[in-house]
């Protein structure tokens, strides 16, 4: 097979529509008859209803109804749990999955309480201000600490010091291996909340066809099939009645991907109710509230070590905020939990955690999906031990990675997709070597930063390593055929949110079948063009999908070479693909289009051979046996005001390894869009809450989203460690930009500023000017 | 319901449009829903995302800042009327289609109606230039550098 565009720089086949505003988004959908809603949302974070009177509110012209919990009858119910516990032994999960619309009590700022419909959105948004709404307000459960404490109040009412889940995880003997060890250190790290805020909010439009018994829904979900399926049972349908379109979504991060949103599941319904279409779409202040959050842990971690820096075992116990609800199991916890261990040979573990209920929003996965807490604390660990045993940081990371020849590598504790953490391949030292390489680390630290500091500069640096799981199962699918006009298309059932998934998958058909990356039409993320799948998440549409359509493709492939040695009476050795032709290589003239192929796949007359399937079509599916893991190091220089605490980033590196490289000019722009979330969340970002789990900064003028002025040039380098789990050897990328970006400010931040010598450690993410200030001065 | 309304007489893209509105519908939504030309995106409606970014009588502006009501009588410009010809992209839309400048894309138009109007202003910019220019825009994908990369190779 020629490789004319795998693993090119292909500029990609959607940008056209993208850039001339001609892409189908949620709220670019208009339907005659359409109605918008909005929703009345609590204003505090814990009480009981005690009434809701919409009389009024139902009289203003426009509105069409409003409905609450008790109109839903018996649609209402708690949203489905969307990922078991893993079979991990002795864990302990309660669950409690948020409802369409609060009936009895109210568990954090926003959730909804009532939807009104009107003609349109400024109308319905009139109405909120006239429904009356009396409740008893209770104590809000805030601090994870306090949380679990007999006398806190209960975010569930029977669940007792709100306790979501426990659940320990070992392998060796920690105890004893600390017993033996030369220097053992101990800390609290935390990791507070941040959102994911994608430019585009969530929105939805449901479209009831009475007369087929057909719903459409318009969805900004980055799980389209599953969201379908799930629809489909709730309202007594059957799969094939709804249509689930996930079109161009604005950026998703991981909260699109949790379902069912109340709102998700009151639209579809409305709609049928009216039998009108119905829209809704999240506005800024209802996306701080209404999306799910991520992150807020608190750990105490120790680490034992030889004299010389080896790792002899790690034991951390930590507290992870679940928020409100636990839809989505111990994803992320169990995330922070085994990506703790990084890329280093951690002998003897011993790691346990408690999820807390709280009253905020629920917690699901965004970017990172705790793989950010753990790398915090285990990056963090080893820059203490290295100062403290007079280590260079770079070293003491080399001392104790996994040699390249104990891969496949096993952990020996369950991950969160259920199988052993197993990592399948890496080599690390190349890529710690490359980075330091690319920031002229020797130089720095031994000629720069003397002499800057003696000018009495404060620059410092910053170089950290870590794991990414990713390309986890179950499976993905694609469906590949040639049309007669000689284009190819292609569908799969994952949803796209800027991936560029209409390009690199394209590269792959493209090479197969010997066309023009442009000539292949990629959908995805509409149930009716293909309904198998389970989604985008944790960084595995390359991976999984990918590997569906190569696989796709190849049976494609061996259609078109047969039926083209039929008619040509030749044998398939003889054929090239190439050009959107099969052609007798080295015979002018004896060559056929794709096209014109695929027509004569199916007849309109005559017979068939037995088992003859038509057309040039073929779906195949992948499911990989786990998750592969990808690796990297960020390494940069900063600068800091020491009066005012501004920070200069002189230079950022990022050296990574995700196996085989589909398209490098998408995979650069991952990495690059990675640590822009990355440096927002390490120095940026910060939700903040108040004593009654207010939130005081809903807006994007109070919450910071680093702009061009804040994220540097990435400079960007690549090793190749293919994946033994997949035929395209492909690992995931998504998320690596973002995953060790706190870790590497903590340290940076420290050596610009020289805290360890006055007694400071940065121990907790997110930083800011502020926060350092106040550090600081604590430690003066 | 208070059914006051007002008149808007607006050229967008070189096209006449009237039509009648409450004063207080936000020219956005007035773009998007009234003139059905989507292209132009809302992230924030509060003024800080820059997504719905237009250009009135040539100077970009944040259209969920302002009421359709005070477009009567002006010229607007929206990502729709960029490109020269339905088969052919402004310079600009090339050269983000080259440097892979947009992701999602979702933040794309503004950025676009920005830098037409910068560009026009400063036709050699630098890149620190570049990037003060596209800092009231706010991109959660790219991280920025791709889209600046797009603009220097625009004016190379
Ligand atoms: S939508 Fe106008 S600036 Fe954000
Ligand atoms: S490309 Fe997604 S927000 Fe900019």
């Amino acid at each position: 097979m020629s490789t004319r565009y795998f693993g090119a720089p292909i500029p990609r086949n959607e940008d056209r529509r993208l850039l001339s505003g001609q892409a189908l988004f949620v709220d670019d959908v208009e339907l005659p008859g359409l109605l918008h809603a909005a929703f009345l949302r609590s204003s505090i974070a814990h009480a009981r209803i005690r009434r809701i009177d919409v009389t009024t509110a139902r009289k203003r012209a426009g509105v069409v109804a409003i409905y609450t919990a008790a109109d839903l009858g018996d649609y209402w119910r708690p949203g489905p749990l969307l990922v078991p516990p893993p079979p991990i032994a002795g864990l302990m999960f309660n669950q409690r999955t948020q409802v369409p619309l609060a009936k009895d009590k109210i568990r954090h700022v926003g959730e909804p309480l009532a939807i009104v419909l009107a003609e349109n959105r400024y109308l319905a948004e009139d109405a909120l201000a006239d429904i009356e709404v009396e409740v008893e307000p209770l104590p809000a459960v805030v601090d994870l600490e306090n949380a679990l404490s007999e006398s806190a109040a209960r975010v569930h009412g029977d669940v007792a010091g709100n306790i979501a889940a426990r659940a320990h995880q070992r392998k060796g003997d920690y105890a004893a291996a600390a017993a033996k060890a030369d220097h053992v250190i101990r800390r609290r790290f935390r990791y507070d909340r941040g959102a994911s805020n994608p430019i585009e909010t969530r929105g939805i439009v449901a479209s009831w066809d009475a007369r087929a018994g057909h719903l459409t829904v318009w969805d900004t979900t980055q799980a389209p099939v599953f969201l379908r399926n799930g629809l489909a049972g709730m309202l007594g349908l059957s799969e094939r009645q709804v249509r689930v379109i996930a079109p161009f979504v604005g950026g998703a991060f991981g909260p699109k991907i949790m379902l069912f949103y109340p709102e998700e599941v009151v639209l579809p319904w409305v709609a049928i109710k009216l039998n009108r279409p119905v829209k809704w779409i999240e506005d800024r202040l209802e996306h701080f509230f209404a999306t799910t959050q991520e992150r807020g842990q608190i750990h105490d971690a120790e680490m034992a070590l030889t004299r010389d820096g080896k790792i002899l075992g790690v034991k951390d116990t930590f507290l992870h905020d679940t928020g409100a609800y636990d839809p989505y199991g111990l994803t992320v916890p169990i995330n922070s939990q085994c990506t703790l261990l990084g890329p280093y040979v951690v002998p003897n573990y011993e790691s346990s955690f408690t999820a807390v209920f709280t009253n905020k929003p629920a917690v699901t996965p965004y970017r990172g999906a705790g793989r950010q807490h753990g790398v915090f604390v285990i990056e963090r660990l080893l820059d203490i031990a290295a100062r403290e045993l007079g280590i260079d940081r770079a070293e003491i990371r080399r001392r104790n990675f996994i040699p390249p020849e104990a891969f496949p590598y096993n952990n020996e504790i369950i991950y969160q997709d259920f199988a052993p953490l197993e990592y399948d391949s890496g080599n690390y030292g190349p890529v710690l070597d490359k980075a330091l390489d690319m920031l002229g680390y020797e130089r720095f630290v031994t000629e720069e930063q003397r002499r800057l500091r003696a000018e009495g500069r404060h620059v410092g640096v910053g170089i950290v390593c870590y794991v990414e799981g990713t390309g986890i199962g179950p499976y993905e699918g694609a469906k590949i055929q040639v049309q007669a006009n000689g284009k190819v298309s292609l569908v799969t059932g994952i949803g796209t949110q800027g991936q560029g998934h209409y390009t690199s998958f394209a590269q792959i058909v493209a090479d197969r079948l010997g066309v023009d990356v442009r000539d292949v039409d990629v959908v995805t993320g509409d149930t009716d063009q293909f309904y198998w799948g389970a989604g985008t998440f944790a960084s595995r549409g390359a991976v999984v999908a990918g590997n569906a359509v190569n696989a796709a493709a190849t049976v494609v492939r061996e259609k078109i070479l047969r039926l083209a040695a039929e008619h040509f009476e030749c044998a398939e050795e003889d054929l090239v693909l190439a050009d959107g032709a099969v052609a007798i290589a080295g015979v002018p003239g004896k060559s056929i289009r794709l096209g014109e192929l695929a027509l004569k796949a199916n007849p309109m007359r005559g017979a068939v051979r037995p088992g003859t399937e038509p057309g040039l079509e073929a779906t195949q599916y992948f499911g990989p046996p786990r998750g592969a893991t990808a690796n990297g190091v960020h390494a940069m220089i900063v600068e800091l005001d020491p009066d005012t605490f501004v920070l200069t980033i002189n230079k950022y590196v990022v050296v990574h390894d995700c196996g085989t490289v589909i398209n490098p000019l998408i995979l650069a722009g991952q990495v690059h869009g990675g640590v822009a979330q990355g440096i927002g969340n390490a120095f940026y970002e910060q939700l903040v809450f108040d004593d009654q789990a207010q939130l005081l900064n809903a807006s994007l003028a109070d919450y910071l989203l680093p702009t061009a002025l804040d994220v540097p040039r990435v400079e960007l380098g690549h090793t190749v460690t293919p994946s033994p789990l997949n035929p395209l050897g492909i690992k995931g990328a998504g998320e690596a930009g973002a995953i060790p970006v706190g870790p590497l400010f903590a340290q940076a931040i420290e050596d610009a500023l020289g805290l360890p010598a006055q007694g400071v450690e940065l121990l907790e993410i997110p930083l800011s000017p502020n926060r350092l200030w106040e550090l600081v001065m604590k430690g003066r | 319901m208070d059914t006051e309304r007002c008149t808007v007489v607006v050229s967008v893209n070189g096209v006449r449009y009237e039509r009648e509105v409450e004063p207080r519908l936000l020219l956005s939504d007035f773009i998007r829903h009234e003139l059905r030309l989507a292209g132009t995106h809302v992230g924030c409606e509060h003024g800080v995302c820059g997504a719905c970014t237009v250009l009135f009588d040539a100077e970009p502006v944040r259209s969920c800042l302002m009421f359709a009501a005070q477009a009567n009588g002006h010229e607007i410009m929206t990502v729709e009327g960029l490109a020269p010809a339905a088969d052919r992209l402004h310079p600009l839309q090339e050269a983000m289609h080259a440097a892979h400048g947009l992701q999602c894309g979702y933040c794309t138009p503004g950025i676009l109606m920005t830098l037409v109007a910068f560009l026009k202003d400063n036709p050699r910019p630098d890149e620190a230039q570049i990037r003060a220019a596209i800092s009231g825009n706010l991109c959660r994908c790219t991280g920025y550098q791709h889209i600046v990369d797009a603009v220097m190779r625009s004016v190379a």
